[in-house]
């Protein structure tokens, strides 16, 4: 049992099942030599050699493209793409062919691919590197979409992505990446994925967050008895987890920083419509970034939900 | 029936001004002394930028920036040969284009700093916002090229990007449409031998970026992207040939990132220090240095002069950007379509942004 931040955390993950599985191969940008831009794959080179951990050229199409090849034929390619905004030019392939090989062959061909990239907002990064997309690829069918939200969790759901039958995209909250530390077992373990985990336990309101927005979330709280649940799988995503805190709280809280509109927040709220309606004691609320591109650095912190958007929310619904 | 060869190409490459300082006298341009002046000071001025934005980023007051040091003369060269109605697509490493083109220093500096304002471009310079998704921008500069040819204009459009960009998705489809449609679009390829840690040999198997351009049918050329007169003479060229009708060039300069990839990167993990000093040496301002001060145009008191005119210059420019009042919290939401949705509006007021 090791201290580990979510990058090493990953990065542990990753080294298990490569030694575990010899099909495991890794290919992106930067992800040999130079161990990664946020150096998630420092030292894979070193181990595994040029021929697994494949630095490439600039072509996230030509990366995500290529690993369903790959995966085709059998192998476990895990694709890094440097920053969310960046896997949009391989949109067409995650969407078009390795959400829809499975279902096209009839079963005949599969897609179990990972594709890992940091996504989220609140590092002062340069343009078009703290994209919130999750709903997008939330949308699309036959693809599964997780986010971690610390270095446990983050290495036992890696893990799990690494042993799926089909393509998981696995984001990774870029705020996290060096802030928190918790023990990380160094064996491998696997979280299911398509679970949620219960973050804190209340009885008075349902909080559902995921990645960097969970620990936001965790701090409104205080003062307010809130249930809050780590979505973690974002598709397919705990209904019953969901359902059965509404019922016992009867009150929904969502917090993401992605833009409200379309984003996955309405998707869990019209579950909650469709089966708990009559368990709500108030509406619910989402709190999440206006219907505007995400913005440079001088005008993120007032773009991301802040504490007291929050709490603002949870003492909307507890006064109903 | 036998084999027969039905197409074969040539790639050229062109250089002006050697290391030594001596200059090709056909193939130099025609400047006169105050112009060669002119060209030296806005190298200076767009190192010194760079430094100055080096040392801010270090102080916490810019974000993360990409410096454009031993790229000055494949910058500012193509820069000062285009025409105020050209339009030019940059990526994030230009400091030496904008600037030449008169792109206000201070605006740049609003940018590096995490201020959308800072791409708002002057009226009267047709110049885009930076691009950050390597390679998007290079299909832009084509269809502003197809543009220009539908209104029957003389303009050409023009795109920077690196050797990285040129192995997208878009620089093909971009290239290949200028092609089909004989676009008067000039691609510039940066060429400076890395992109982050992957060496321009893992970008592409061809030996030359150049060449590519056979493959579109447009032309292409390798020019020797620390020499500033190569550089304009080969960017003059193609914007002739766009503006009379012959179509879209690409051009290659061959020229060397001698900084880190960024101010987050760290260029010792893959690169040696031998072969960033074999760079040092073949650097723009040192040769033209040479060149300049046989033909009397250079003394250390004219280069100090000129250092610190544009020390001042660019100091001006930090302060007024520091001293500008703070985005407004609505242009998050008021610039997002000409006119707002119900619920912007609404977020404008629950937010608390708007009155
Ligand atoms: C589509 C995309 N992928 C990855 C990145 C991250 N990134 C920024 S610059 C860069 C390398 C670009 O290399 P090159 O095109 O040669 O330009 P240079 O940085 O050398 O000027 C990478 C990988 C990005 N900004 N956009
Ligand atoms: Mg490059």
């Amino acid at each position: 049992m090791a201290k580990l931040n979510i990058v090493q955390a990953i990065n542990s993950a990753l080294k298990n099942e490569m030694k575990r599985n010899s099909d495991v191969v890794l290919l992106g940008e930067d992800i040999g030599r130079d161990g990664g831009v946020f150096r998630v794959t420092e030292g894979l080179l070193e181990i595994f050699g040029p021929e697994r951990v494949i630095d490439t050229p600039l072509a996230e199409l030509g990366i995500i493209g290529s690993a369903i090849g790959m995966a085709a034929y059998g192998l476990k390619p895990v694709a890094e793409i440097q920053f969310m905004a960046f896997s949009y030019a391989g949109l067409e392939q995650i969407f078009s062919h390795a959400g829809r090989i499975r279902s096209r062959s009839r079963g005949r061909f599969t897609c179990p691919i990972v594709v890992r990239m940091p996504y989220g907002i609140g590092i002062k990064a340069p343009e078009l590197h703290s994209e919130s997309a999750e709903a997008l690829f939330c949308h699309m069918p036959g693809i599964k979409v997780v986010v971690p939200s610390s270095p446990y969790n983050a290495k036992g759901l890696l893990t799990s992505a690494l042993r799926d039958p089909d393509p998981v995209i696995f984001l990774e909250p870029s705020r996290l990446y060096r802030s928190i530390k918790t023990d990380v077992p160094d064996e491998d373990y696997a979280i299911p994925l398509g679970k949620a985990a219960i973050y804190q336990e209340g009885k008075d309101i349902t909080v559902v967050a995921w990645g960097a927005m969970l620990h936001r979330a965790a701090e409104a709280s205080a003062g307010f008895d809130a249930e809050i649940i780590d979505l973690m799988t974002l598709k397919p995503f705990d209904e019953e987890a969901i359902l059965n805190s509404v019922r016992k709280t009867g009150r929904l809280v969502i917090a993401h920083e992605a833009t409200r509109s379309g984003g996955l927040g309405a998707e869990i709220a019209a579950l909650v419509a469709e089966e708990a309606v009559m368990h709500l004691k108030a509406p619910v609320i989402r709190v999440a970034g206006p219907e505007a591109v995400t913005p440079m650095a001088k005008l993120e912190d007032a773009y991301m939900p802040q504490i007291d958007r929050i709490r603002k929310a949870f003492a909307t619904v507890m006064e109903f | 029936m036998p084999i027969s060869i039905i197409d074969e190409f040539k790639i050229r490459r062109l250089e002006v001004l050697d290391e030594s300082g001596e200059a090709d006298a056909e193939l130099m341009p025609p400047f006169d002394g105050n112009e060669i002046k002119k060209i030296f000071e806005r190298i200076i001025l767009a190192r010194t930028f760079n430094q100055r934005a080096l040392s801010l980023q270090r102080e916490g007051r810019l974000g993360t920036y990409a410096s454009i040091l031993g790229q000055e003369a494949s910058q500012v060269g193509s820069a000062i040969a285009f025409e105020q109605s050209d339009w030019i697509f940059p990526s994030f490493r230009e400091t030496g284009v904008l600037l030449a083109l008169g792109y206000p220093a201070w605006q740049l500096f609003r940018y590096w700093s995490g201020d959308e304002r800072g791409m708002s471009a002057p009226d009267g310079l047709n110049i885009f916002p930076m691009s950050v998704p390597v390679g998007s921008q290079i299909p832009h500069a084509t269809g502003t090229a197809m543009a220009m040819k539908i209104r029957g204009a003389k303009s050409a459009s023009a795109v920077y990007f690196g050797d990285g960009a040129s192995s997208r998705g878009d620089f093909h489809e971009a290239l290949n449409l200028a092609g089909v449609f004989k676009a008067p679009a000039v691609f510039l390829c940066q060429n400076n031998q890395w992109a982050i840690s992957v060496p321009r040999h893992l970008q592409t198997a061809a030996k030359t970026i150049a060449q590519r351009a056979f493959g579109y049918g447009i032309e292409g050329i390798q020019v020797d992207g620390n020499d500033v007169f190569a550089v304009y003479r080969a960017t003059k060229d193609a914007l002739n040939r766009a503006k009379s009708g012959q179509g879209a060039t690409l051009i290659e300069c061959f020229t060397y990132r001698l900084d880190d990839h960024t101010t987050s990167d760290d260029s010792s993990r893959y690169r040696s220090a031998e072969e960033v000093e074999e760079w040092k040496k073949k650097e723009p301002l040192i040769r033209l240095r040479l060149f300049m001060k046989k033909k009397g145009l250079w003394t250390q008191a004219y280069e100090d002069g000129v250092a610190g005119n544009a020390l001042s210059e660019i100091d001006k420019a930090i302060s007024q950007a520091e001293n500008y009042p703070p985005p407004d919290k609505a242009d998050i939401i008021r610039f997002t379509n000409a006119r707002l949705t119900l619920r912007q509006k609404k977020e404008l007021k629950t937010l608390g942004w708007e009155k």
